[in-house]
């Protein structure tokens, strides 16, 4: 049998709009995963250490600040240093749509936009992450 | 009345009935209120006019706070907004004031509010982005430049650093050689809801408590006639609460807020009047507009029964609204200037000062200035053209507004209550209880939008394929280098001893009792920076973690 999704969704940055996180925090629970939720005001550093002690096969970001463009590389950076490049980034929040190729270049795997579904997200997860 | 409705049920409405049924087998407001199909004079038979609804600008104030409403005077027409350097912020403030806008209404972006100057590490990728950046009063004098302090009123969004803005709104209208006795505004400074829902906290409640009331002791003072707290209900209704919880929510904090200030040796009648309030106007209309005028019957009949307040100005609930920021959908954007316009009628129904509207861009960045003006013109035209600002709270007496006025008080007095049984909102809010109430809120809506119980046209149903929106406001990146190299500038040119003496002093008040509002006002003039005042109180105070 398959093993559980093990997910982090953090909030990097100064950005205390928390309900989006939340709600999808409790949809991937309710879809079956583990969720662990890192709270706000997370510096790239503390969400990788977050997600390699956690030992996450995928990590969330959400920002509605406008500092994606600075923190969300970040996170994948720090993780390649990390040599923890195998987990997953993605992420959500308000981020304009020409932001979005940049971002993916850097390594963030999808970005979800204001008005995308918990549903979108579980069935994104579960298409990308390898559970067997 | 009661025998001809029965009969009406009986012959007209099931004739219909039997044949095809309705929309759906119950209709319940976002508060889970069951409305009726049909409301009549039977709601409000029993009610007492004179206490319950009374006059304008007499308690309970449910047909509002002031004798002539907007026959006096429209609502002062506040459009939030702040970005990127002091210096353009003071360009979008001097062009709201040519279109007419009566009052400025500060955004500061999140380093501002946490208490970081631009140059900290945490602050990397934040500066200017969600509001203007202040990091001294040099910025404050940029922002307010041209601009006469006596003649706007300004409301600023600062919590955990209000001491800091406020004071150094003081030092710039002292520049400006206006006294600080005729300042009008506000300053949120409404801590506990940061803890609950909008996350800008710094210290701990308790020391957060004592310059929330520092404030308000020092404003009886010296600025007599400034609103020294907003108590906040917009935002935890944006993180997903109801209308009932948002105005229980608000009104126990309002609670826990006079406590406090009683508890500090403040007579409730000197700083009652100072109190303003905050809430959001969503899109369920007729709630909306009964929730406000349930919102001020019960703070007054708290004010008086509980509180012992004596003067009518001390139970006077006066506030500000803005409309619903989380019922903006990126999708057909245009969509949203239709529902900011309901929202801000609503408003205007319900007795709101002052109204900030929303623009149709906001599912996507910080509005442009054309988008700005079309939310600013949405108001123009409920107070100019529409009618409604001409007679004072016209849907009192109707009898479904009457009755949901009703239900929503005796709902949130509920929800107060079992907060007090907590211990109060502080200890509500501590042990997690408010945030998760907000939190299941949040999700169960989620969750209906998705189930498509809730329509959201455009979003859920009615969509079209369309481009996304390109033409946005981007905050240019190197607002950020210059706010730090300003800050440099300041640094080198400023008094360093006397900043260094200010902010002793400022230690040794905090390590006491004193009134820290005054070693703050020191420490401003000589331009130490408000990461340096806040960091010089997290010392003393230490920093707030969430559970």
């Amino acid at each position: 049998m398959a093993r559980k999704i093990r997910v982090l969704i953090a909030k990097p940055g100064l950005d205390g709009h928390d309900r989006g996180a939340k709600v999808i925090a409790r949809a991937l629970r309710d879809a079956g995963m583990e969720v662990i939720y890192t709270g706000i005001r997370q510096t790239p550093e503390q969400i990788t250490n977050a997600a390699i002690q956690e030992g996450v096969d995928i990590v969330g970001l959400s920002s509605l600040s406008g500092a994606h463009n600075n923190l969300f590389p970040k996170v994948v950076q720090i993780l390649k240093e990390k040599g923890a490049e195998d987990i997953l980034v993605f992420g959500g929040g308000i981020i304009p749509i020409d932001d979005i190729p940049e971002l993916k270049k850097a390594g963030i795997r999808e970005i979800f936009q204001p008005g995308a579904s918990t549903e979108d997200i579980i069935k994104y997860i579960k298409e990308n992450v390898k559970t067997t | 009345m009661k025998e001809e409705l029965d009969r009406w049920e009986k012959t007209t409405l099931n004739r219909v009935l039997s044949k095809s049924p309705e929309r759906e087998p119950s209709f319940k407001t976002t508060s889970h209120i069951e409305l009726k199909r049909l409301y009549t004079p039977l709601e409000i038979a029993e009610l007492d006019y004179c206490n319950e609804l009374g006059f304008p600008g007499e308690p309970p104030f449910t047909r509002g706070v002031q004798p002539t409403m907007y026959r006096g005077r429209f609502w002062t027409m506040r459009q939030y907004a702040g970005f990127a350097t002091p210096e353009e912020t003071n360009k979008r403030y001097k062009y709201l004031l040519e279109h007419g806008q009566t009052g400025l209404s500060v955004a500061f972006d999140l380093p501002t509010q946490i208490g970081y100057d631009s140059d900290h590490l945490l602050s990397d990728g934040e500066v200017g982005k969600v509001g203007v950046a202040i990091d001294t009063l040099k910025d404050m004098e940029i922002l307010f430049e041209g601009i006469p302090l006596d003649k706007v009123s300004t409301s600023m969004t600062i919590n955990a650093t209000a001491a800091i803005l406020l004071t150094m709104y003081l030092a710039v209208a002292e520049k400006q050689g206006v006294k600080s006795e005729v300042l009008q505004g506000t300053i949120q400074n409404d801590i506990l809801k940061e803890y609950a829902a909008r996350g800008t906290y710094i210290y701990p409640p308790p020391e957060s408590m004592r310059i929330v009331t520092d404030i308000f002791a020092f404003c009886k003072e010296r600025a007599p006639r400034w609103n020294t707290i907003s108590i906040s209900g917009y935002h935890m209704r944006e993180a997903g609460c109801t209308a009932v919880q948002e105005v229980a929510f608000t009104l126990a904090d309002g609670i826990a807020y006079v406590e406090a200030a009683i508890r500090a040796g403040l007579d409730v009648d000197s700083f009652a009047s100072r109190l303003a309030f905050f809430f959001c106007c969503h899109n369920t209309f007729i709630e909306e507009v009964a929730k406000f005028r349930a919102a001020r019957r019960l703070w007054a009949k708290i004010m008086k029964e509980r509180f012992k307040a004596k003067r009518d100005e001390s139970c006077m609930l006066r506030f500000h609204t803005q409309t619903a920021g989380c019922s903006l959908t990126a999708q057909q954007p245009d969509n949203n200037v239709v529902r900011v316009a309901f929202q801000a009628l609503a408003a205007v129904l319900g007795g709101t000062q002052s109204l900030h509207t929303n623009s149709r861009d906001e599912a996507y960045a910080l509005p442009t200035e054309d988008s700005v003006r079309i939310a600013l013109r949405t108001q123009q035209l409920i107070a100019y053209e529409s009618g409604v600002a001409d007679m004072i709270d016209p849907l009192g007496g109707s009898y479904a507004v009457e009755a949901l006025t009703d239900e929503i008080e005796i709902k949130s007095r509920e929800y107060i209550q079992k907060i007090e049984a907590m211990g109060g909102a502080v200890k509500a809010i501590e042990s997690g209880y408010i945030q998760g109430e907000i939190g299941e809120s949040a999700y169960q809506y989620q969750k209906e939008i998705e189930a498509k119980k809730r329509i959201i046209v455009g979003l859920n149903q009615f969509q079209i394929e369309e481009e996304p929106l390109r033409n946005i406001l981007r905050i240019k990146p190197d607002a950020e280098k210059y706010q730090k190299e300003k800050l440099a500038r300041v640094k080198k040119e400023r008094d360093n001893t006397k900043v260094k003496e200010t902010l002793t002093g400022l230690k040794r008040a905090a390590q006491g009792t004193e009134n820290l509002v005054p070693p703050i006002l020191e420490a401003v003039r000589v331009y130490a920076t408000l990461g340096e005042i806040s960091d010089t109180l997290r010392e003393v105070f230490g920093e707030y973690r969430e559970r």
